[in-house]
């Protein structure tokens, strides 16, 4: 273990299959304190980390520490650790009052204890006056409310998060981005999974991008913008002077790669800038009279996760 | 020299462990579980089951009946002891322990809500033992409360001067302990079966089915046979011998120092595979649906 990954949750090289379907793969993480964004489209593999570092369910390879606890002694994790899953279900019969006082006993806290953390959980959630009524009876804002209580009543230093702003209104997200904000602010190492990157990357000082179940990008979110930016895409152009297409578009700084086609009826190219690319492209077809059959990305999918992600409205870009 | 430093060192082992932390989770289980399960709708079928022999008993309070019935008390105590065996034991309690055991992971992992106790600092053998003494602690008020309330009413017809003399200076007090005793022991072992079946069967009423066949047909198994079931060391157990059917083929009843000890180490034996199989288990929900 090296010097500071006590202060870090760790993935080393970890996979998680679910029978033969891929969870996620190969992924190696190593998350410092403050606010972590994991985005990512449904079902690519967001959840699947938050439970593996969890201890809900077991890596199928590698090792995972959350600062330093390996996620199967839940006895020491989770003094420091505070999971808000995306499940929307309670134990029933319950009220909000009752939901967090009796899993605080369940910790171990003694009644008066419990007690003051229950009051403190419900006021910093605004949910005091609700506190006497059913979980059932609450509307989804207030579920979600009452489960962020449940996650940070115990007072964790890492608190993790799994959509947790799926189904608000916008006044309610915009209520739970403030807590989370204040909770950043009060020093909790915080997880949050979204699959919009502008909801998140506003209060976010890191951010994974994760499709198909590998990690496609991290860092902060400039970086992991320049980083998309940066990332050479590949294109199929099939037409009748491919060899002489090659030559023309080689000297290219964007271009990273160029490789005719088996059929040599048409080459992959590898760039940096589409844009640039189809420009040039044009100014090869008009000037030395190139006969087009076909273009198309063969690679669109880190960018196409990308463009779905930040939205169609540019977002914060 | 060298073994008794091992054992002092493996008794300081056991005694650093947090029991006293344990004890509080434990305590903390039961209540969130009985504050859940005690007084649910969902356990409404299972406080008919355990209702059933005192309203059966009860009927016969108010239903006149002849005096050479009501006063034969010997005769009653074999009625009672044949109802107890046939449906209280076998059915009733049977499927009450289903009912209430099956539930307590199997319930939650359905509804969605057992992450919230794995997501605890609590070790899992905990939570085991927390929601199978819940289990345990609901059957044998109900179950229990069934078997004294049935008793007593049993001998109300012959009048509170006879009941009274049959049940201090006769045999009934000793009787009705005996009976107390297994049902506790009913519940004990059938829970503890029933608590493990719901945790790792997806759909554990068929394994419950085969049980209760094997149970039911326990009177027709060769003696041998006859001792891999619950049912053999409870009736065992029983004060009041039945009169057995031409069909019946008999074995010699488990004396109470193998039955008892028995059912309470098969308890525990079933109890620790539950824990430490627990410590496997995963929170997907996607497969239980």
């Amino acid at each position: 273990m090296h010097q500071g990954d006590g202060q870090r949750i760790i993935f080393d090289n970890v996979s998680k299959f679910y029978g033969e379907v891929l969870g996620i793969n190969r992924v190696n993480l190593s998350i410092p304190p403050g606010i972590t964004s994991l985005v990512g489209p449904n079902a690519s593999g967001k959840t699947t980390i938050l439970n593996l570092m969890t201890g809900l369910i077991r890596p199928t390879r590698g090792q995972i520490r959350v600062l330093g606890i390996p996620p199967d002694r839940p006895e020491e994790l989770f003094h420091k650790v505070g999971y808000c899953t995306q499940y929307d279900s309670f134990p029933k019969g319950l009220t909000g009052y009752q939901f967090l006082y009796s899993f605080l006993r369940v910790h171990g806290h003694d009644g008066v204890q419990a007690e003051q953390l229950t009051c403190t959980a419900l006021e910093r959630v605004k949910m005091l006056d609700a506190a006497g009524r059913r979980v059932a009876g609450y509307s989804k804002g207030m579920r979600q409310r009452i489960k962020l209580a449940q996650a940070i009543c115990h007072l964790p230093s890492v608190l993790i998060l799994d959509e947790p702003l799926n189904g608000l209104d916008p006044m309610a997200r915009s209520e739970m981005i403030t807590l989370f904000q204040e909770l950043g602010k009060a020093g909790l190492h915080i997880i949050v999974s979204s699959h919009i990157l502008h909801e998140v990357d506003m209060i976010s000082d890191r951010v994974i991008l994760l499709n198909h179940g590998y990690v496609v990008a991290e860092g902060d979110i400039q970086g992991v913008r320049s980083e998309m930016e940066e990332h050479p895409m590949q294109i199929l152009v099939r037409c009748s002077k491919p060899a002489h297409l090659a030559s023309r578009i080689f000297h290219q700084d964007h271009v990273v790669e160029v490789k005719l086609h088996d059929d040599g009826q048409g080459l992959f190219v590898r760039t940096r800038s589409a844009d640039r690319f189809y420009l040039l492209l044009n100014e090869v077809v008009v000037q030395d009279d190139l006969v087009i059959e076909a273009v198309a990305p063969a690679d669109e999918d880190v960018r196409s996760v990308y463009e779905y992600l930040i939205g169609t409205d540019g977002g914060t870009r | 020299m060298r073994s008794q430093e091992a054992n002092s060192s493996l008794l300081n082992r056991v005694s650093e462990l947090p029991w006293g932390r344990w004890y509080r989770q434990t305590l903390a289980i039961l209540r969130l579980e009985l504050k859940r399960n005690l007084f649910s709708t969902r356990a409404i079928p299972i406080y008919l089951l355990a209702v059933a022999p005192v309203l059966l008993f009860g009927v016969r309070v108010l239903v006149p009946l002849p005096e050479r019935v009501v006063n034969n008390l010997g005769a009653s105590s074999v009625a009672y002891a044949i109802m107890y065996r046939s449906f209280f034991l076998r059915f009733a309690v049977f499927f009450g322990c289903v009912g209430i055991f099956m539930n307590l992971f199997r319930g939650e992992l359905l509804e969605k809500s057992l992450h919230y106790y794995f997501l605890a600092p609590l070790r899992r053998e905990v939570l085991v033992i927390g929601k199978y003494l819940s289990g345990l602690v609901i059957a044998a008020i109900l179950f229990g409360g069934s078997t004294v309330l049935s008793y007593l009413l049993l001998y109300a017809p012959s009048g509170v001067t006879s009941a009274r003399e049959y049940l201090l200076m006769g045999p009934g007090l000793a009787h009705l302990g005996a009976y107390l005793g297994v049902t506790v022991l009913a519940c004990l072992g059938y829970g503890s079966v029933f608590l493990a079946m719901g945790l790792f069967f997806r759909n554990p009423i068929i394994p419950a089915v085969v049980i209760l066949g094997w149970e039911s047909i326990n009177f027709l198994l060769p003696p041998m046979l006859k001792k891999i079931s619950v049912i053999y060391y409870l009736e065992s157990l029983c004060p009041v011998p039945v009169p057995q059917g031409s069909v019946t083929i008999l074995a010699d009843p488990a004396p109470a120092w193998i039955g008892v000890p028995g059912l309470l180490c098969v308890t525990a034996i079933v109890l620790v595979i539950a824990s430490l199989l627990i410590r496997r288990l995963e929170i997907t929900y996607s497969n239980v649906e």
